[in-house]
């Protein structure tokens, strides 16, 4: 058995256990339930694919060995509620999708709307799509978001329990709720790129961006028409195209305006070029588009030697009239640095300065340290620098930002 | 909420560590230090001196016995620790991830019962 056999088995594992998952617990909206029955199947295609081969029809394969366990528990628990009809019915639906695949609905965007509920503890949404629709562990995803692994697992069988006991729905909202629903799917698949993308040493957090990944062109080839899916996924493929060049050989880090434009991914930045440009064409600008644009300025500098720092403001400016967010208000502090000034750049961040969500924000510190050493602020800079590096969790850019401070001590 | 962040990691790399420069912090806890304090976590911390220096006492059958040393099955030794108040575990959990030691060693996080009614 190849190494390539067992990932393309994983593969087509991954995407048939999705697009299972949502279809068996549509009618139920029993998500664990509609687990425990693909766990099974899961396990066995993972152990006997790499031996026999992928089969023709993965879907029907995994739904065969599913559908019997699934209707089994049913039959079990609701004989007394529900009664043998409906059970009959839905054995009957089972089957017919196990005997034509090609008739298996794809509910994945459904079940992806179902976790991102507003009734769905905010935090907890990102996860809970890793969980479902790729079959990430607890464990997995506990790393990744470093919250303990017996804590993330409670709220996850918590927020699943909410989904069957509110009853909350397994559908595509009506157009005019869409954009506001669609905006917390979104939210959940970015903050799981966010978080693989600051930890970039740590293998689950490299995994965890590229599921983002997959999950953003599932999404974007879901709904062809909304632009900010496309946004979304144009973002994580600019950053993702950098990320070879954010660290050295040796692992140090590299700061953005250093590395090395010869290991950016020029595919990638096409590809998300191309996306960016469709989405702007199909309609109305959000967050999302503005920050790939944001990184479209920056990825200028391949082509121009420079990135267009005056387009960059201008985009934070937008940006930050519509989310308000102090971290948009840092970075584009830093952006103004280049066209107007540090001075400028460090009055800006006066507004921010008493958000205690920047009080243990390691990347504020060190922009503010860094503007403030370039300023001549010497002192300052000393302190913003010392807050940063006791707040790094990454290795690479505490060492990175020990080698800052030793220089304003130094020089 | 208190937490207790206890500090495990191997032995003689820390022993290392401190003959260099016994009773000085190193940067990277210095800054760990600072940030907590800015951050308004710190309750308290230690470092605790080699497992060398240690003493372990038990009462048996009405006998006190001092023995030399901890019980030093384990390769990895209790180094110190941070008593923390922060809202809930999963920041306590954060904290912990920034700790230098996290790197090589293991930071382990407790709750701390509230016996005081506080």
């Amino acid at each position: 058995m190849t190494n390539e056999v067992r990932q393309t088995a994983e593969r087509v594992a991954r995407d048939s256990y999705g697009r299972l998952v949502a279809f068996l617990a549509a009618r139920t909206r029993d998500v664990a339930g509609a687990e425990d029955a693909l766990a099974e199947a899961f396990a066995s295609a993972l152990k006997s694919w790499p031996v026999d081969g992928v089969p023709t029809n993965p879907d029907a394969w995994l739904l065969t060995v599913a559908r019997r366990r699934q209707t089994d528990a049913i039959r079990r628990r609701q004989t007394r509620t529900t009664g043998e009809v409906h059970i009959q019915l839905m054995t009957e639906e089972l089957e017919q999708a196990a005997a034509n695949s090609d008739a298996i609905p794809d509910r994945r965007l459904a079940l992806m709307f179902a976790c991102a509920h507003p009734d769905i503890e905010r935090g907890m949404r990102a996860p809970l799509i890793l969980q479902t629709i790729l079959g990430m562990t607890a464990v997995e995803i506990a790393a990744a978001f470093l919250i303990p692994p017996a804590t993330m697992g409670q709220r996850l069988v918590r927020a699943k329990a909410r989904i069957k006991d509110t009853g909350i729905a397994f559908a595509i909202p009506e157009r005019e709720e869409l954009p506001l629903r669609l905006d917390a799917v979104l939210e959940a698949i970015y903050a799981a790129y966010a978080k693989g993308w600051t930890e970039i040493g740590d293998s689950n957090a490299d995994r965890l961006a590229d599921e983002a990944i997959w999950l953003g062109r599932l999404v974007a080839s879901l709904l062809p028409g909304e632009p900010e899916a496309k946004g979304l996924l144009a973002l994580m493929l600019y950053t993702e195209a950098r990320r070879a060049a954010r660290r050295c050989e040796d692992g140090a880090y590299v700061p953005f305006d250093q590395q090395d434009i010869a290991i950016w991914d020029e595919q990638q930045i096409v590809a998300a070029e191309a996306l960016l440009r469709q989405a702007n064409k199909a309609g109305p600008t959000g967050r999302y588009q503005i920050e790939a644009a944001i990184q479209s300025a920056h990825v200028a500098r391949r082509v121009s030697g420079r990135a267009n720092w005056e387009a960059v403001v201008g985009l934070y400016d937008v940006l930050l009239s519509l989310t308000q967010s102090p971290v948009v208000a840092l970075n584009r502090a830093v952006a103004l640095a280049e066209t107007q000034g540090l001075e400028a750049a460090l009055a800006s961040l006066a507004v921010i300065a008493d958000d205690k969500r920047m009080a243990d924000y390691q990347p504020y510190w060190a922009a503010r340290a860094n503007l403030a050493a370039r300023a001549g602020r010497r002192d300052e800079a000393y302190e913003a620098m010392t807050l940063a590096v006791g707040l790094a969790t990454d290795d690479a850019v505490r060492q990175y930002l020990i080698g800052q401070r030793w220089l304003l001590q130094d020089g | 909420m208190k937490f207790m962040l206890l500090i495990h990691s191997t032995e003689p790399a820390v022993i290392e560590n401190t003959r260099a420069d016994a009773g000085v912090m190193s940067p990277e806890y210095a800054a760990y230090n600072d940030a907590l304090i800015k951050a308004g976590a710190m309750l308290a911390g230690d470092r605790l001196q080699p497992t060398t220096t240690a003493a372990s006492v038990r009462v048996r059958d009405g006998k006190t016995e001092v023995l030399d040393g901890p019980y030093a099955e384990t390769k990895e030794q209790f180094g110190g620790y941070y008593l923390i108040d922060v809202a809930d575990i999963d920041t306590a959990v954060q904290w912990a991830a920034r700790c230098p030691s996290a790197q090589f060693g293991t930071v382990e996080v407790r709750p701390i019962w509230n016996t005081r009614g506080d």
